[in-house]
């Protein structure tokens, strides 16, 4: 059977835009939350969101690194976003000089879960107000959700497949777990997987706070507003940015003397069947995709050590997704380790999943879990399960568990180990 | 140097993100410059907004150079 491994990693995140400086951010428990500065936001019911810091920041993000002029005038930003992310799983993974074979056996699927909603939203505006005949030539494949994997695969030419999730907040998972199987079935030996998303715009802001999804209680204190588990929270703080690992077939790793960081062991997906934003009232999508994954791997309970959990900071979610996690676990709920990392860096939504599977990686090769922060009055249900409230934790990490669950009913879990 | 000239290269260093020298008055959009088809649906579209001038798609397809779209504005503009 074909073993698939994690071989490279690249991040953009609020906290930071490479790996290093994004975990050591997140292990010290900073956030990555603020005021919104992308549009004057003082009309919204929120006002706040965790952004990607621009160039001049102490973590900031500088998008001329690796993503061409021309293209960041014609695109969205996810899409740079992800490129990038991109660029540094592939020069951490020791592949920026494929030859041609090596090519035609490595693909993307690098999703998200909304796209290019900034650009429609100012386009739309050309549209009402100048006309049709000043709309974009290049609005279309500068707003696409596949076009980071196309973006990426044209410029490092990469000829397997080209794939491209779309699953909303299960899509870094998703991505990760459909692009490990076209690996196992032979199609790649190498794929660039993750995802990513940037919709801090008027219109992103108003359509998730109308949804009632989004944290409006904390608009004068944005560290405190993402607060998972806790009695205060009321939604989600709004992230963006991107995860993008290289996967690569284990003995093709092996034969080229990679770093190899862990091994994808499980994946499981889920339909709640049951409603298009409330999540299913006895968590049973949520149960279903964590025991396939756990079967998937050959795995019980007691093997998991750390679960970076879904997680967002909203009421009704945080709550059933423990609850599942409790049955599903049993006795081992006492044993494992469970914190969201969306408390530091908000929620990613497309690019959540990527994110917080590196997150699970970095855990496993650095033996220790990150924080949930602001977890001052943990909900009664929390009571007996270690959430990792406020700093980093020191201890034996085996195997870990990464949940994302998204709009729709759609849940993905992934099993990771280190490789022997 | 015409002014329309100067803001006719300063539009295709903006959006091709070409060096400014690299943008001489014989150089070709797609030959010299790494335009495409569309980059050059997007130029058309800027001279159209900063000139205030109509170019109609016939038109727009015989400029291929910097100073076919000088030639044009020059002798179009209101």
């Amino acid at each position: 059977m074909r073993r698939v491994v994690v071989t490279g990693l690249g991040l953009v995140t609020p906290l930071g835009a490479d790996v290093e400086t994004v975990w050591a951010n997140i292990l010290a428990g900073k956030s990555g939350a603020g005021p919104i500065t992308k549009f004057d936001a003082s009309d919204q019911k929120c006002r706040i969101a965790c952004e990607v810091k621009p160039a001049d920041h102490e973590y900031g993000f500088d998008p001329n690194k690796r993503v061409d002029h021309k293209v960041q005038r014609q695109v969205d930003p996810f899409i740079i976003y992800g490129i990038d992310a991109a660029g540094q799983a592939i020069e951490d993974a020791g592949l920026t000089d494929m030859d041609e074979s090596t090519r035609l056996m490595a693909g993307c699927s690098i999703g998200s879960g909304i796209g290019g909603l900034p650009g429609i939203e100012s386009e739309s505006l050309v549209l009402a107000n100048k006309g049709p005949a000043r709309v974009s030539p290049h609005f279309v494949h500068g707003r696409l959700i596949n076009l980071i994997s196309g973006q990426v695969s044209i410029k490092y030419g990469l000829m397997g497949p080209n794939h491209a999730v779309v699953t909303a907040c299960s899509t870094g998972a998703h991505s990760i777990g459909d692009a490990a199987r076209m690996i196992k079935d032979g199609d790649a030996d190498i794929m660039l997987a993750g995802g990513a998303e940037g919709t801090v715009c008027p219109i992103g802001i108003a359509g998730f706070a109308q949804a009632r999804a989004l944290s409006t209680n904390f608009n004068d204190e944005p560290e405190k507003a993402s607060r998972p588990y806790d009695q205060a929270r009321d939604g989600f703080v709004m992230g963006e940015g991107a995860g993008v690992v290289v996967l690569e077939e284990y003995e093709h790793a092996k034969a080229r003397g990679a770093k190899i960081y862990a091994e994808v062991i499980g994946y499981g997906l889920s339909g709640d069947a049951y409603h298009v934003t409330a999540p299913h009232p006895e968590g049973s999508g949520a149960y279903r995709s964590m025991a396939m994954a756990l079967k998937k791997a050959g795995l019980t309970p007691d093997d998991i050590d750390y679960i970076n959990a879904h997680g967002t900071s909203t009421p009704l979610g945080d709550e059933l997704e423990l609850g599942a996690v409790r049955r599903l676990f049993g006795d081992a709920i006492g044993k494992v380790s469970m914190s969201s990392t969306k408390s530091a860096i908000g929620h990613l939504l497309g690019g959540a999943g990527a994110v917080e599977s590196i997150f699970c990686i970095l855990a496993l090769r650095d033996q220790i879990v990150p924080p949930t922060l602001n977890l001052d009055n943990p909900s009664e249900s929390c009571l007996g399960v270690d959430l990792v409230p406020h700093t980093a934790k020191k201890r034996e990490v085996r195997a870990v568990l990464n949940n994302s669950f998204g709009f729709g009913g759609t849940n993905a879990s992934l099993i990771m180990r280190k490789a022997d | 140097m015409s002014d329309t000239a100067d803001r006719v290269k300063k539009i295709v260093v903006e959006h091709l993100g070409v060096e400014a020298d690299k943008v001489t008055e014989d150089a070709s959009f797609i030959d010299d410059l790494g335009a495409d088809s569309l980059d050059i649906v997007e130029l058309v579209m800027a001279f159209e907004e900063e000139f205030g001038v109509e170019i109609p798609d016939d038109a727009a397809e015989k400029i291929s150079t910097v100073s076919d779209a000088i030639k044009y504005i020059e002798e179009n503009k209101g």
